[in-house]
């Protein structure tokens, strides 16, 4: 379906009348849609994250404006052309992680990629983000990802008394772990990732992150415990370092860095 | 249609939801149905701090922060609930802390303070370094401490689970039920996204916490999930809402986006500035400047644009100036917000000032709470088994205004209250029937709505509705303005009844649950409009220009709206008998019954509020 559509009467979003004279621009996002075939039942991606098999693409040209975001375009689709475009979607400003997805071939926050940023001489591609199960349009089935953030121990482990106050860390000590703790569990870049592509059972860099995050952090005790999980066959060692990880996390965490952090512990700590 | 059978049922994933599964699970047998992951709840948005007086950097005590919460609310604040919330601060953050919050520190290795709007030393003699944060993206991490320790406690959860009904074993919206007689709450009924299936879920206990309504308006730091819904749900219901006309529209929008930049810039030392270049804070609060709450910086930004000292090419609003601050000092306690400006506006921070308009932001009101998270029918009564907690509700700590850092600390604080009472309530009470056919109603509804060939657009009408809001019931009102607000809800009310999706599958149809959000918002919309239409006086968040001042003498009270069948008289539907919180508005199947409640003073007497 090519739908070509232009409505300059009403926008998304209200930024060009606060900041003046903003330039409109026509915008074609190519997106990848999907509906299962009995309605329900989540369609496994094939190996190398390609679409399911009936995925069909649709074109929609828009009117679109200076400061508006990818977001705003799916929402103008949706809100005023078709409504059954399918994607998640919450803060809309790069803060809860609903709206990873694959933009011109990279893993993006829906909501932190302006359009004016991308190459609008060509249509823009959206697809739903590679190796998770798509389940409707850009909706992927999470629970996968969720899971393996789930074995790595995602909380902080103390033994002993509880002290009175709070337990004490210093500057250094609070900074050593403050990247890893920006994540929002996005999964742009377990993603993003040519080994979690091709092999579903590797752990992932979220995972691996969140696991960082308590790992330097100076009143974690469970370390040991998490470095052993990750030492797993499916751990930290299946990361080949392409950094694709790192080039795709919307808040900006050096992912990479943080795995082989993680690696780097393991061969020094003793456990 | 599924069944499930739990002791403790919460309603919502956010802070106020995770802090009390984490104590009901640990008691009884509990699960949370939320309509995101959980750590995609709005909470996560939130960036200050959370305020208490820990007294780690300079002298500070509980008692300031209450008459501060007290005073910022403009005295519509249940003093008791306000004095809970003080002094139980100290342990909400530190049990945060032990949980594992990465809170900024002191150089001796304490939780970190810093200054926030109408938190002040001594009743107001200078500002107070009170709110504890973690850089700029405080909410992100106690959202995820909390999601954390769900995990570690092997939580229950139900995600993406859209409540649509609240079953309750008295018909309140229908009847008229004497006040004193028992009423219990029996369960919910939720749709599930991935299948379209419904499910009914039976509890002793249920406890709200979906958080706010802001999508009421254009522009807004809310999140596009935050519908009002277990406000609307348990409207529906028959129970009332508590002081939704005040609403807080936050300063420091991005402006034209209404994305929060939060307050800890000015708590940093940033700088409000008009096209002049004028620091105009000076002249509307001479003593905390900037840091004054949040409803009179709103007030005093809106005045400046509409005098003519608006800054850009439209003169449409004012500008926060970091510029002077060291860049190095913005990385570590502000990075998130200045990095919003730079990619959503292209504007840097640290050599340009950023534009800010205001921008919705917090219901003060909701459903009406008592101290211990108890839902309340009238003015007295509560609902047995039924709780809530956090934005939804209204215990009232916030008055007719919120300070800044008060809403983290109130999902914790009474988050953990509602969670150990609707535990402790459910492994003493019996089972309550279900009613008959308990899904049969909204699921009806809801295939219609799906089924239905052509009609209204879901888009259309939201902007619609949205518009009028932001123009009519903003920072500032009128009785003119409110009336043309109402009249074009009555209009969308209409046009609702015909709304149809084109999005006619069964999985995942958020377009679907986009109309059901869009009827939510417009009961949520109408409860607003009714309380600031009756409330002739200007109070904290709700500024009237035909009524400039405060009224105590008729309006400290709080405003309680019902929704009651046209067949029930209004003498017997609940509200109050005279006075100037007496008397309803008609709809076309339903009308909006007012009433109130007193204002519970301990310590402080109402005062001109100066800063």
């Amino acid at each position: 379906m090519t739908a070509t559509l232009e409505n300059t009467s009403a926008t998304t979003s209200g930024a060009r009348s606060e900041m003046g004279e903003v330039p409109s621009f026509q915008v074609t996002l190519r997106v990848q849609r999907y509906l299962p075939p009995d309605d329900a039942a989540p369609a496994e991606q094939e190996v190398g994250g390609d679409a399911p098999g009936d995925a069909r693409w649709d074109e929609f040209t828009l009117t679109m404006y200076g400061t508006d975001r990818v977001l705003d375009a799916l929402h103008k689709v949706k809100w005023e052309h078709d409504g059954s475009l399918t994607f998640r979607r919450s803060c809309a400003h790069g803060v809860c992680g609903s709206d990873a997805m694959r933009i011109n071939g990279r893993n993006r926050l829906a909501c932190k990629t302006l359009l004016k940023d991308l190459d609008l001489s060509k249509p823009i591609v959206v697809e739903p983000i590679k190796g998770l199960p798509v389940l409707k349009d850009l909706v992927v089935d999470m629970e996968p990802f969720f899971a393996s953030y789930r074995e790595i121990m995602p909380f902080l482990v103390t033994s002993g008394q509880e002290p009175t106050k709070e337990r004490l860390q210093s500057s250094e000590q609070r900074a050593r772990f403050d990247d890893t703790t920006k994540c929002i569990l996005c999964a742009a870049c377990t993603t993003s990732c040519p080994v979690f592509w091709t092999d579903g059972q590797y752990f992932g860099p979220a995972a691996i992150v969140n696991a960082h995050r308590f790992i330097f952090d100076s009143r974690d005790e469970g370390g040991a415990q998490r470095l052993e999980i990750l030492n797993d066959k499916e751990g930290v060692w299946r990361c080949r370092t392409t950094f694709n990880c790192t080039d795709a996390c919307p808040r900006g965490i050096e992912v990479t860095k943080a795995i082989q952090e993680v690696k780097r512990a393991m061969i020094t700590r003793a456990f | 249609m599924q069944t499930h059978q739990y002791d403790v049922l919460i309603v919502g994933a956010g802070g106020a939801g995770m802090r009390a599964a984490l104590e009901s699970s640990v008691r009884t047998r509990t699960a949370v149905i939320t309509k995101l992951y959980p750590t995609r709840s709005h909470t996560g948005a939130a960036q200050g701090g959370m305020c208490a007086a820990l007294a780690n950097v300079e002298e500070d005590n509980w008692e300031w922060h209450t008459f501060d919460t007290v005073k910022g609310g403009d005295y519509l604040v249940d003093q008791d609930a306000a004095e809970v919330m003080a002094k139980e601060a100290i342990d909400a953050v530190l049990d945060l802390e032990k949980m594992g919050l990465p809170f900024n520190r002191t150089p001796e290795g304490r939780i970190d303070q810093r200054r926030f709007g109408g938190h002040t030393r001594n009743h107001g003699e200078a500002a107070v370094r009170r709110s504890c944060y973690a850089a700029d993206r405080t909410g992100h991490m106690i959202l995820q401490t909390l999601y954390q320790q769900c995990v570690k406690n092997d939580v229950d959860f139900f995600n993406e689970f859209y409540v649509l009904d609240l079953l309750v074993d008295h018909d309140l919206a229908g009847h008229a039920v004497p006040d004193g007689e028992e009423v219990s709450v029996a369960g919910v009924v939720a749709y599930e996204l991935a299948t379209g299936e419904i499910h009914v879920f039976r509890a002793k206990s249920v406890v709200l916490a979906t958080g706010g309504a802001g999508r009421i308006y254009k522009t807004t730091s809310n999140a596009h999930t935050l519908t009002g819904d277990g406000m609307a749900l348990a409207y529906r219901r028959g129970i009332p809402l508590e002081d939704m006309e005040f609403f807080q529209f936050h300063p420091t929008g991005l402006a034209g986006l209404g994305i929060l930049l939060s307050e800890a810039a000015r708590g940093e030392g940033a700088i409000l500035r008009n096209s002049e270049g004028e620091r105009f804070m000076e002249r509307y609060a001479p003593t905390i400047k900037d840091l004054a709450p949040r409803d009179i910086v709103a007030r005093s930004m809106a005045n400046e644009v509409r005098e003519g000292r608006g800054a850009g090419p439209n003169k449409d609003y004012v500008l926060l100036d970091l510029t002077h601050l060291e860049p190095a000092h913005i990385d570590a306690k502000l990075p998130d917000i200045t990095e919003f400006a730079r990619t959503y506006l292209g504007i840097e921070p640290y050599t340009e000032p950023v534009p800010v308009y205001p921008t919705a932001h917090y219901a003060m009101g909701g459903v009406p709470t008592n101290i211990a998270g108890e839902v309340l029918r009238n003015e007295t009564d509560v609902i047995r088994g039924l709780y809530a907690a956090g934005e939804v509700a209204c215990v009232s700590v916030h008055g007719s205004n919120r300070l800044g850092t008060n809403s983290l600390l109130d999902i914790n604080v009474f988050g953990k209250r509602a969670g150990i009472s609707a535990a402790e309530y459910a492994v003493g009470a019996p089972w309550v029937e279900l009613p008959e056919g308990p899904a049969g109603l909204v699921q009806a509804e809801l295939e219609d709505i799906r089924t239905r060939p052509d009609g209204e657009r879901v888009g259309d009408l939201r902007k619609a509705l949205q518009d009028t809001m932001d123009a009519n019931a903003q920072v500032f009102r009128t009785k003119e303005s409110l009336e043309q607000a109402l009249a074009d809800l009555r209009g969308l009310r209409k046009r609702f009844a015909s709304v149809s999706v084109q999005d006619k599958s069964r999985a995942f149809n958020t377009d679907l649950l986009e109309a059901v959000e869009l009827g939510f918002l417009l009961d949520i919309s109408e409860t607003v409009l009714v309380g600031a239409l009756n409330r002739d006086e200007s109070r904290g968040g709700h500024f009237r220009e035909d009524f400039p001042h405060r009224d105590d003498a008729q309006y400290m009270r709080h405003t309680m709206v019902y929704r009651r069948p046209l067949t029930v008289p209004v003498e017997d539907a609940g509200g109050d008998r005279d006075g100037v919180f007496s008397g309803s508005t008609d709809f076309d199947d339903y009308r909006v019954v007012l009433g109130s409640k007193p204002v519970t003073m301990t310590r402080y007497q109402p005062m001109e509020r100066k800063y």
